[in-house]
């Protein structure tokens, strides 16, 4: 059995919350399958604050194995980390320092501990920093050559909140000694989720091929021309492995916010806008040439059947596809 | 004289420590801290309004969509849209969803597992839960089940949960139709029937017609979790366990087409009285903050200061009237006048008890509400308003409904379309709230004071409130 501890920083719990919402199989059978020990974690465990900390001051003397520490929230840094202790007023990112140098596997669950999440904005003023990261940039509260003693740098399940699949399949892979380096891309986020797109498998790419546009929130149509949509930048397999068994933000309605990168809650990034340039959306595919992307968009345009049209801007699909005539068949 | 802190406190959401001051046995008086501060209140300055719908809902990870509907709410007052009804049924189950959730999070994974707790070993109805609860018993899966269902219906209404951006001013952005009625149908009958077969051992209609403290007899006998519950709270005297102020206050929830059926109120000298909101205010003078008068929630500041002297809480003192209140599904049920809760509390006061009973019933109300409004959408009607294209308006509103744990307010300042305040009170804040300048403990303090010194017993109380520290400090 491997050995995990999960600790709350200064987060909001929705990581964790979230987890409890797997299904197929549960979060606790899928723990167990993968031969983790959950020795500790804030809303799971029976044993007490003292206990806890008894437990955390053996791993840290090396009397008891640590392989792998979870923190979910960011590390709050400010007022000489004032702002969150734990038992006894010493600073909780203290703490998560000693514990990182023992632990064979350091994971940051979420955005918050992962980047610094919402509360990195600087007029939060609480000092909110990611384990290895402090925004994009290479840091945190471990240090950008930080090791831990498995071999990995701190892995990174972005998001916010994380896809409970994200971080059983993070866990087990962890456990199994099956996660190399190279299976994290630049930001340090498990590429088996983050290789992806939220752009793929989209149930508006129809829309989306045609450029056919929805203006306003509730209706069908592909919401990266007026809504900010950033799907196509945003890496993460959402549409792919859906949330709660068949959902998305895009089937719930609204856009992707590409809650998986550092900045998404920044205050420049405002939500369901589009940012643009010369009337254009400075969101489009990041690997395409504009040019081209222009060109081709033109051309789709002035192709789009009207039922796309139609329905783009709708609250429902009114005009169905033609089926074939038997003359055509 | 000695003291004792309890903390970190495991199974609550959040960071929490009591500092007890203990009296031979029993506790003299208590000190509740919340020993983080996220700054959420001075983020959100200077940000434009359509921010908070993305930064208020982080806030919290148990009670996301709480905050995300008194953000609308807020919204709404402040620029006179008006949502579409199927918007407001659409959000009164997305919210319902969450609150019941959060009801089977409380009882399952935060207050029973203690009733497991190896120091009841030996008395008769220990084994019972120890068998149910303790580690691979079956209640576990059980209720991870349950509560995923709930989570899959807000997930299809409103894309994913927690943090959704699918409640909006004027509505929801998901349209329902016939063939996702009936899915939803179908997963809430599922989750009824955990609620009738594990959790309650009665029928919901037999839950929602409780008169009397002597009706709870039939819930005694029954093969439901309440029924074992209860049977451990005879025994252990949770009717005279954990009882604070016997002031309750709640704001109005659920809104539908200009009613609620949750109203608004203060509950005090026994009955139902009106809410007065001017009387809010929240004193720092314990808390982590810059010295200041009480101030309304509308004229607030959040101004941290962690070396100030007699402090010891990032939670403010929220005060009506200049008096603590208590929050939650006890008072939401005493100002809906259900005449069993009604009785034991003018009985024995606020207790163990009568929260968790009283979010037992609220368990059975929303099932039974989430199909009324699954029945009322009309398929045909909008689910939003189109937007309107009116500027924003600079001026001051307020967004209020209840989350599971109580009455949950935002207040906010707009100017040019900025944000330039931004105030919260949270459920916690009332309940788990420090003294304040004259003194007066807040509720979770004062349920505490006389409690004998063993941990389980202390832990009962706390986790009767059912504390939201994210929430609550924010």
């Amino acid at each position: 059995m491997k050995t995990l501890v999960w600790l709350g920083a200064g987060g909001c719990g929705g990581c964790s919350m979230s987890l409890l919402t797997a299904e197929s199989p549960d979060c606790l059978t899928a723990l167990a399958q993968a031969g983790i020990e959950l020795v500790w974690h804030p809303s799971l465990s029976a044993l007490s604050g003292t206990e806890l900390l008894a437990t955390l001051d053996a791993m840290e003397a090396g009397r008891q194995p640590l392989d792998i520490l979870c923190i979910e929230g960011a590390l709050l840094t400010a007022f000489a980390g004032q702002c969150q202790t734990l038992g006894g007023g010493e600073p909780l990112v203290a703490r998560v320092a000693r514990l990182a140098r023992v632990a064979q596997c350091v994971v940051a669950v979420g955005g918050c501990a992962a980047f610094g999440g919402v509360g990195a904005a600087d007029d939060a003023g609480i000092g909110g920093r990611g384990l290895q990261f402090d925004g994009d940039q290479p840091g945190g509260v471990l240090g950008a050559g930080f090791i831990a003693r498995g071999g990995l740098p701190v892995v990174n399940i972005a998001g916010c909140p994380t896809h409970p699949g994200w971080v059983l399949d993070t866990l087990a892979l962890l456990a199994a000694h099956a996660l190399p380096a190279s299976g994290l891309d630049s930001l340090q986020r498990p590429r088996f989720y983050a290789d992806r797109l939220v752009h793929h498998g989209c149930p508006r790419n129809e829309f989306y091929e045609f450029k056919a546009t929805a203006h306003a929130l509730g209706q069908q149509g592909c919401l990266i021309e007026h809504l900010g949509c950033r799907g196509t930048q945003a890496h993460a397999d959402c549409n792919i492995r859906p949330w709660h068994g068949g959902s998305s933000c895009l089937k719930g309605g609204f856009s992707c916010i590409d809650c998986t990168a550092p900045d998404f809650a920044a205050p420049h990034r405002q939500p369901l806008t589009t940012p643009k340039l010369a009337g254009l959306p400075t969101i489009l595919p990041s690997d395409m040439p504009k040019a081209w992307f222009v060109a081709l968009s033109a051309l789709s345009k002035s192709a789009t059947p009207a039922r796309l049209r139609h329905n783009a801007q709708s609250d429902r699909l009114d005009i169905a596809p033609t089926p074939p005539t038997g003359k055509r068949r | 004289m000695s003291r004792k802190i309890l903390g970190p406190f495991n199974r609550v959401e959040g960071d929490l420590a009591v500092n007890l001051t203990l009296d031979g046995e029993r506790v003299s008086s208590a000190q509740v801290t919340s020993p983080m501060y996220r700054g959420f209140e001075r983020a959100l300055v200077g940000r434009p309004l359509a921010d908070a719908l993305v930064v208020v809902p982080r806030i919290c990870g148990i009670c996301s969509v709480s905050q995300s509907v008194a953000a609308v709410r807020l919204i709404q007052a402040l620029t006179g849209v008006s949502p579409a009804a199927n918007g407001e049924r659409v959000m009164n189950i997305v919210h319902a969803c969450e609150n019941l959730a959060d009801h089977l999070t409380h009882f399952y994974l935060f207050f029973a597992p203690d009733l497991a707790h190896a120091d009841y070993a030996g008395q008769p109805w220990h084994a019972d839960w120890a068998a149910r609860l303790g580690s691979g018993g079956p209640a576990a899966r059980q209720w991870l089940a349950a509560r995923a269902t709930l989570l899959r219906m807000v997930g299809l209404l409103a894309g994913r949960w927690p943090h959704t951006l699918a409640l909006q001013p004027g509505g929801v952005t998901r349209t329902v139709d016939a063939v996702e009625r009936l899915r939803l149908l179908g997963w809430l009958a599922e989750v009824r029937q955990f609620v009738e077969t594990v959790l309650l051992g009665v029928p919901i209609e037999q839950m929602l017609a409780l008169q009397q403290p002597d009706d709870l007899d039939a819930l005694r006998a029954g093969a439901g979790d309440a029924g074992r519950w209860l049977r451990a709270a005879d025994a252990l005297d949770f009717a005279r366990l954990g009882r604070a102020g016997d002031r309750f206050l709640a704001f109005a929830a659920y809104h539908n087409q200009g009613n609620a059926p949750w109203p608004a109120g203060l509950w005090a000298d026994g009955r139902a009285q009106p809410l007065d909101l001017s009387l809010l205010s929240e004193d720092v003078s314990h808390s982590w903050y810059e010295a200041a008068p009480p101030r309304h929630p509308a004229a607030g500041d959040t101004l941290p200061n962690p070396h100030k002297h007699g402090a010891y809480s990032w939670n403010k003192a929220p005060r009506l009237a200049g008096l603590p209140a208590e929050t939650g599904a006890l008072a939401r049920q005493l100002l809906a006048g259900q005449p069993c809760l009604t009785a034991l509390v003018r009985q024995h006061g606020g207790s163990v008890l009568t929260r968790l009973l009283a979010r037992q019933i609220e368990a059975a109300w929303l099932v039974q509400a989430i199909q009324c409004w699954l029945a009322a959408l009309e398929l045909s009607e909008p689910f939003i308003q189109p937007p309107t294209h009116t500027p924003l308006t600079d001026g001051m509103a307020a967004g209020l409904t209840e989350a599971a744990r109580g009455a949950l307010g935002h207040w906010a300042s707009v100017e040019g379309g900025r944000i330039s305040r931004y105030q919260i009170i949270a459920p916690t804040s009332w309940n788990f709230s420090p003294r304040d300048a004259h003194g007066q403990p807040g509720p979770l303090e004062i349920a505490l004071e006389g409690v004998a010194n063993q941990d389980v017993r202390i832990q009962h109380v706390v986790r009767s409130f059912d504390p939201c520290m994210v929430c609550t400090v924010h």
